[in-house]
């Protein structure tokens, strides 16, 4: 381990930059795909027809093997092979497919007596579901982000087989060069950073639902 | 114009502390809801909730009440037949407008878990344009109201027990001081003693405020209890029988009505006749405290009535349970089965008092509790008969 470190301290500044691009890569698209969810998941919950075909369409994407959507997505968006932009829209892809599904199931699990008090006090469509419905779907959402967020970090150590540039660049090199050091630093750091954004994202819905801290649950 | 819903909400916001009475009247003009399956929930609904006054629709699962309730504030829209608030025709409102000025009232209370009571309450307020802080000023004399403490306000609803929950329901649907008020079961999920405090509270309230109540319930007793008048609804959403309480369980119009109202509508419709003067007398009685030696110089036909220091009858003490013993009078030592009848209560009550008490002579005490006197079984029911040669009930 002290051969790792030394290995760390050597080349701090290049496994850093590196940091901050996978940083970059597991929140970015996680943002975006939950922007992109919350309006799919709300249609799937609101019409009911249409949840078949969007859990089921997103069921299918999460099925379709991260290599193949890394190496596919260039002949489809037209961007360049070793571009992590690549990566980005592969691994929103992924967080679209996950959090749809949970977001209707959030919203769909908010209860009916609580939707028909709340029209029945006045509140518009709109106003019901932002200020009612979709505050209480956040646990259940926010479970779906951490499962979501520790995910895309497992799927960017893949895309490092591509050879985009990033921390899962420690562990080609590691592998080419028979040194185990960087495979441990790679480890290390994947692992902390998964527990960073899991951690951020616990304590973010623990900030926006006290009312389940005050009865403890 | 005073009932156009956006002048009628501004209104009531300026005004939001000011109790005011209400001027609002509910008609359904020979309403129907039937489902595209071809269920009749309501069929050609036709009847009139009074200002100020509380309209109960009773009746089995399946009558078509809560549908009926939901018609008035268009969460369902009938199919045929028309609904009047004064003189509009609510089909013509917009349904946000026309909920935010009519309070509504769920079992279980339907509270928003995630808003503190302070903020639930404050909810319609907030709707209608008021700021937080004024909405947090009102919600607080509101939780007054009800009879909740303010050390409450900033909990969440799952913090509460069901009967707190529920007057934090009663205290939202007041928040913005709306005219209508539609209660469903609101009180069918509490335990019976918590229920009856609530449906006690709940008519001091209305006596206070005034305002048009369209309630409604299962249980007959609750509908007698709380309304000015009842509708009985039978399956199908047909309306069986409109009239007062007393009417009700005097001259139910048919078999059904009959049935539902129950086997012993007549000593209940006792409840509607007020005790008047009856032939009431005196007792010697005896004080928490005193010798038990002096008991039975006392006691007629076997029983004293013992009191505590304030003249509050405490409970019946049989005369053979005190012969020749040393010591005092002790409240174990009471029989504590009759019940208390007030001067102002029912003829149901003084009976009940009577039937109840263990000396066969029922206790009637002043409002503060205090002892006037007792009647017996056979003095209340001398009464009634004197009340029915006076109003002949038989039409």
């Amino acid at each position: 381990m002290s051969h790792a470190w030394q290995y760390f301290t050597n080349n701090q500044s290049q496994i850093l930059t590196w940091l901050r691009t996978t940083a970059w890569l597991a929140v970015v698209p996680l943002a975006v795909g939950l922007a992109l969810s919350l309006p799919a998941g709300w249609v799937a919950s609101r019409y009911r027809w249409s949840y078949p075909p969007i859990i089921t369409v997103g069921g299918l994407l999460y099925t379709i093997p991260s290599i193949v959507l890394f190496l596919a997505l260039p002949g489809i968006i037209g961007t360049k092979i070793l571009d992590p932009l690549n990566v980005a829209v592969a691994l929103t892809v992924y967080c679209v497919a996950l959090l749809a599904r949970v977001v209707a199931d959030g919203l769909r699990a908010v209860d009916a007596d609580i939707l028909n008090a709340g029209s029945a006090m006045g509140y518009t469509g709109r106003q019901l579901l932002l200020s009612v419905q979709l505050p209480l779907a956040i646990p259940v959402i926010g479970a779906g982000l951490r499962v979501a967020a520790v995910s895309n970090v497992s799927l960017i150590a893949v895309a490092s087989t591509l050879g985009v540039s990033q921390l899962g660049s420690l562990f080609t090199i590691g592998n080419t060069t028979g040194d185990t050091a960087p495979i441990w630093v790679g480890l290390v750091m994947f692992v902390l950073l998964a527990l960073v954004l899991d951690g951020l994202i616990l304590a973010g819905v623990r900030l926006m639902t006290p009312w389940r801290r005050a009865v403890g649950r | 114009m005073d009932h156009i819903p956006g002048t009628a909400s501004r209104r009531i916001r300026a005004n939001a502390v000011v109790v005011r009475r209400s001027d609002f009247v509910i008609r359904f003009d020979s309403v129907t809801k039937q489902y595209p399956d071809g269920t009749v929930a309501v069929d050609g609904l036709t009847l009139e909730a009074d200002t100020g006054k509380i309209t109960v629709l009773v009746g089995p699962s399946g009558c078509g009440k809560t549908t009926s309730l939901r018609m008035i504030n268009r969460m369902i829209d009938p199919t045929k037949g028309r609904i009047w608030l004064d003189d509009r025709d609510i089909a013509t409102m917009r349904p946000d407008q026309l909920r935010r000025g009519m309070g509504y009232v769920i079992q279980q209370a339907g509270l928003f878990p995630h808003r503190t009571v302070i903020d639930n309450i404050g909810t319609v307020p907030v709707l209608l344009g008021a700021t937080r802080r004024a909405a947090r000023r009102r919600a607080l004399k509101l939780l007054d109201q009800v009879g909740l403490p303010a050390n409450l306000a900033g909990r969440y609803p799952a913090q509460l027990s069901g009967g707190q929950q529920q007057r934090v329901g009663v205290a939202r649907a007041l928040a913005a001081n709306p005219p209508v008020m539609l209660m469903d079961e609101p009180f069918s999920a509490v335990d019976p003693v918590v229920r009856v405090q609530l449906q006690d509270e709940f008519l001091r309230l209305q006596g206070e405020l005034g305002k048009t109540i369209v309630f409604v319930t299962h249980d007959i007793d609750e509908a007698v209890k709380l309304g000015d008048q009842v509708a009985v609804l039978r399956v199908g959403g047909r309306l069986a029988q409109l009239a007062t309480p007393r009417e009700l369980l005097a001259h139910p119009s048919d078999s059904f009505v009959a049935g539902f109202v129950g086997r012993d509508r007549g000593y209940r419709a006792l409840g509607f006749t007020p005790a008047g003067e009856l032939p009431l007398r005196g007792e010697t009685v005896v004080r928490l405290g005193d010798r038990l030696d002096s008991v039975a110089a006392r006691a007629t036909e076997g029983w004293v009535l013992v009191l505590d220091e304030h003249d509050q009858p405490q409970g019946w003490l049989a005369a053979s349970a005190a012969s020749d013993q040393g010591g005092a009078v002790t409240p174990e030592m009471l029989n504590l089965g009759g019940t208390l009848a007030m001067e102002s209560s029912s003829l149901r009550e003084a009976l009940d008092a009577a039937l109840s008490s263990p000396s066969g002579r029922g206790v009637i005490v002043r409002d503060d509790g205090r002892l006037i006197g007792t009647v017996t079984a056979s003095q209340v029911l001398t009464r009634i008969e004197q009340e029915r040669s006076a109003v002949p009930l038989a039409r």
